[in-house]
């Protein structure tokens, strides 16, 4: 029965999209994208296209030249076949998505999704292309919101623009937090990175709102390449969300996207993220692949707090990482990855604490259903000056089934004798016996297994913004749909 | 209310009940006595539905319908209520949040709306009132961290809030100490109406003081050897199990 269920929301993902083509959907791709393959020259017509300055293109340059020498990392515990990276093509012009007159006109297994996931009307609108009212509605919701931030000096636009209009603090973060040559994904994305955001938060400022991808409505979609910089300078705070819960599909299916967070002295920064990238078939046929590099740094006494909600991806390299530089800084990281079916995840963070008196906190929570693996990798390194520091580790994995897999793999390296650092780790499983005690209580199984898996998940969860948190709960009921039973 | 005729049920080859045959009326309380591993969870958690077991032939009849027919989510919205001998932890999830749930999808079940937050909250006082369960319970994790006493407690505060009309309480007093017992059983008494039935499993007659059952049964290798009044819950206190079982 459920299996039904799981399978016709993968056959409307797959008509979802190849429905484009019943829409009509045709753009001058002709005249707006450039041959596939990477070379010295595909990275000069990027940045010749997008009108970028010198610095900029000797900036992309370099990393291709980075790039060309560095090898595809493969001690990650997934197996996926490489991409083969001269059949992709780097630059293209935002899609068009097929625009519909009304919500009616959506297909109705998508409108169920999207009811079942609690996404508002005006939301689905946004996410379902429908035109006129949705245009004006999302121009005037975004204005008004520019103008709320440009009254505080708040700086929120697309990377592009801030590489025309804010040269000076593209030219003066960028790469400082992810070096070029970090690792083969970020070069490969500082070579060719499309769009993405970018974000400044003046000295003192509290934004006062949570600054959302959602809100980059009319600039460019999301990319293949995302680059997002994100700077809170000295006593600033900002709540950023990225993301969304409704399944997103691509047809790129490698993506790399880089993020670099900059928390200055007495800052505060806020990343959520929930993601749910189109996962591929039940075989994993087609899936998108996310190769991700995100890290923020930490000066005096700063904050940084990541939490995310992962269900997409048929392969998921990700490792949201803190820096702590500053004396006094903290670094957080809150993460639920759920892997299902064929799904292969490798996640996690490094805390690397470099002041002194620095603290991190890491709690990891990993759910694996159906022929799934998921792992949990993290970096604990303490350096000799960072005196006094601390962190607390827990990593969880709750297994559905016993076709799946979780690992973990905590690397801690402790250089001075003040610091102190504890891991916890547990692994179970959804018992029969807990299915049983809510079916006998009149919850069904469906319905108990959700409710089990937030309760596993309740800590991270609750460290969302409200609304999102809401969206994130029953997006992890859909993802497991039909997981047990 | 519940009629069960020959009732048969195992685990792969083993076969645990051997032909149970039981009938309980509208308003009155069995008792369930037999000594460990004679079958007393078994059955009543084949009564509640847990597929680990094998039913053979045999009939479980409630309220006129067939329950061996019924998932167990259909059969608790149906009225049937089992207080576990060992209650499970549901991690993360609050008693509050859980029982809401259990009450909102029966009564979605019975195509009733959900009770709005003020009576909820209304009734959970009261029930928490007449079973004496101290402020901040609610906010807990449902059985995570409970002591053996708290967790039968919590299953009754779940029947009282259920209101079920057959309930079966498997060793409900194990575990609970003496005041707790009469505070138990006290609620147990009060929520027993003329339309509701009440089975209680227990090794004691302790507990038969405070509820006084209708009918005592005995439950031996599968099978029901002797039934009778609540004189034979104190027979068997004073002479065990052997003069009905060597016969
Ligand atoms: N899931 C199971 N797997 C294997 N054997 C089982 C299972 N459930 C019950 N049994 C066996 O069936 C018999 C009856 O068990 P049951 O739990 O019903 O006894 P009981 O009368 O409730 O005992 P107690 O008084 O100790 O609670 C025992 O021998 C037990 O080991
Ligand atoms: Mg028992």
């Amino acid at each position: 029965m459920s299996d039904i269920k799981k399978q016709t929301e993968d056959e409307l993902l797959e008509e979802v999209t190849t429905s484009e083509y019943k829409y009509g959907f045709t753009t001058d791709i002709e005249s707006d994208t450039i041959p596939k393959g990477l070379s010295e020259d595909v990275v000069r017509t990027i940045s010749s296209k997008k009108n970028e300055p010198e610095w900029m293109l000797e900036y992309r340059l370099n990393a291709y030249n980075a790039w060309l020498e560095m090898k595809e990392p493969d001690w990650a515990n997934v197996s996926y076949e490489k991409p083969n990276y001269q059949d992709v093509i780097y630059y293209s012009a935002p899609k068009q998505k097929p625009v519909l007159d009304s919500l009616d006109d959506l297909d109705p297994e998508m409108k169920k999704t999207f009811d079942k996931l609690g996404i508002s009307l005006e939301e689905q609108k946004r996410l379902a292309n429908v035109a006129v009212d949705i245009v004006m509605d999302s121009v005037s919701v975004a204005t008004s919101f520019k103008e709320t931030l440009a009254e505080k000096g708040i700086i929120f636009c697309s990377i592009s623009d801030a590489i025309q209009e804010h040269p000076e603090l593209v030219k003066k973060y960028l790469g400082t937090v992810v070096p070029v040559r970090d690792n083969f994904f970020s070069a490969l994305n500082s070579a060719v990175f499309s769009d993405g955001s970018f974000c400044y938060i003046p000295k003192g400022v509290q934004c006062p709102m949570e600054l959302s991808t959602y809100f980059r409505i009319n600039e460019a979609g999301t990319g293949q390449f995302e680059r997002t910089l994100l700077i809170a300078d000295e006593g600033s705070q900002v709540s950023y969300l990225e993301g969304c819960t409704a399944p997103m599909r691509d047809e790129n299916q490698l993506h790399a996207a880089v993020v670099e967070l900059i928390a200055l002295d007495n800052a505060d920064i806020k990343y959520s993220t929930v993601q749910n990238w189109y996962p591929g078939d039940k075989d994993g046929n087609g899936g998108v692949f996310n190769f991700v590099t995100k890290r923020g740094v930490c000066h005096k006494n700063a904050k940084i707090s990541w939490t995310q909600v992962e269900t997409g991806s048929a392969v998921t390299w990700k490792y949201p990482s803190c820096i702590l530089k500053g004396d006094n800084s903290i670094g957080e990281f809150f993460s639920v990855a759920v892997t299902n079916n064929k799904q292969q995840a490798d996640t996690g963070t490094k805390m690397v604490h470099l002041g002194k008196n620095t603290k991190s906190t890491i709690i990891a929570k990993g759910i694996s259903a159906g022929y799934s693996d998921g792992n949990y990798r993290g970096l604990v390194r303490i350096a000799k000056g960072a005196t006094n520091s601390r962190n607390f580790s827990q990593c969880d994995s709750l297994l559905m089934g016993d076709k799946c897999g979780s690992h973990t793999f905590p690397y801690i390296e402790v250089k001075n004798n003040s610091s102190q650092v504890e891991h916890e780790a547990t692994t179970s499983k959804i018992g029969e016996d807990q299915i049983f005690y809510c079916n006998q209580r009149g919850i069904g199984t469906e319905e108990a297994i959700a409710l089990i898996v937030n309760g596993y998940c309740k800590d991270v969860l609750n460290q969302l913004p409200m609304e999102f948190a809401v969206e994130a709960q029953k997006l992890l009921e859909i993802s497991l749909e039909g997981s047990v039973g | 209310m519940l009629k069960i005729k020959n009732l048969k049920a195992g685990i792969e080859e083993v076969q645990i009940l051997k032909g149970i045959n039981l009938e309980v009326n509208s308003g009155e309380v069995h008792a369930i006595m037999g000594p460990n591993g004679s079958g007393k969870s078994t059955l009543s958690s084949v009564i509640a539905g847990k597929e680990d077991y094998e039913v053979g032939n045999g009939s479980v009849d409630f309220l006129g319908e067939n329950l061996l027919d019924m998932d167990p989510e259909e059969r608790a919205h149906k009225g049937v209520f089992l207080s576990f001998q060992y209650p499970i932890e549901i991690p993360g999830i609050s008693v509050s949040n859980f029982i809401k749930t259990s009450l909102t999808e029966k009564r979605k079940a019975l195509g009733q709306d959900p009770l709005p937050v003020k009576d909820l909250l209304k009734m959970m006082r009261e029930k928490m009132e007449l079973l004496s369960i101290k402020k901040g319970y609610l906010s807990r994790n449902m059985n995570e961290g409970f002591s053996g006493g708290e967790k039968k407690r919590n299953e009754i505060f779940q029947m009282a809030m259920l209101e079920p009309k057959l309930s079966i309480l498997d060793e409900t007093d194990s575990g609970l100490d003496i005041d707790a017992l009469r505070i138990v059983a006290n609620g147990v008494n009060k929520l027993r109406t003329k339309d509701n039935a009440t089975i209680l499993i227990t090794h004691y007659q302790r507990l038969l003081e405070h509820i006084v059952p209708d009918f005592v049964h005995v439950l031996h290798d599968g099978k029901i050897i002797k039934s009778g009044g609540k004189e034979l819950a104190l027979e068997l206190e004073e002479k065990g199990y052997d003069w009905i079982t060597k016969k």
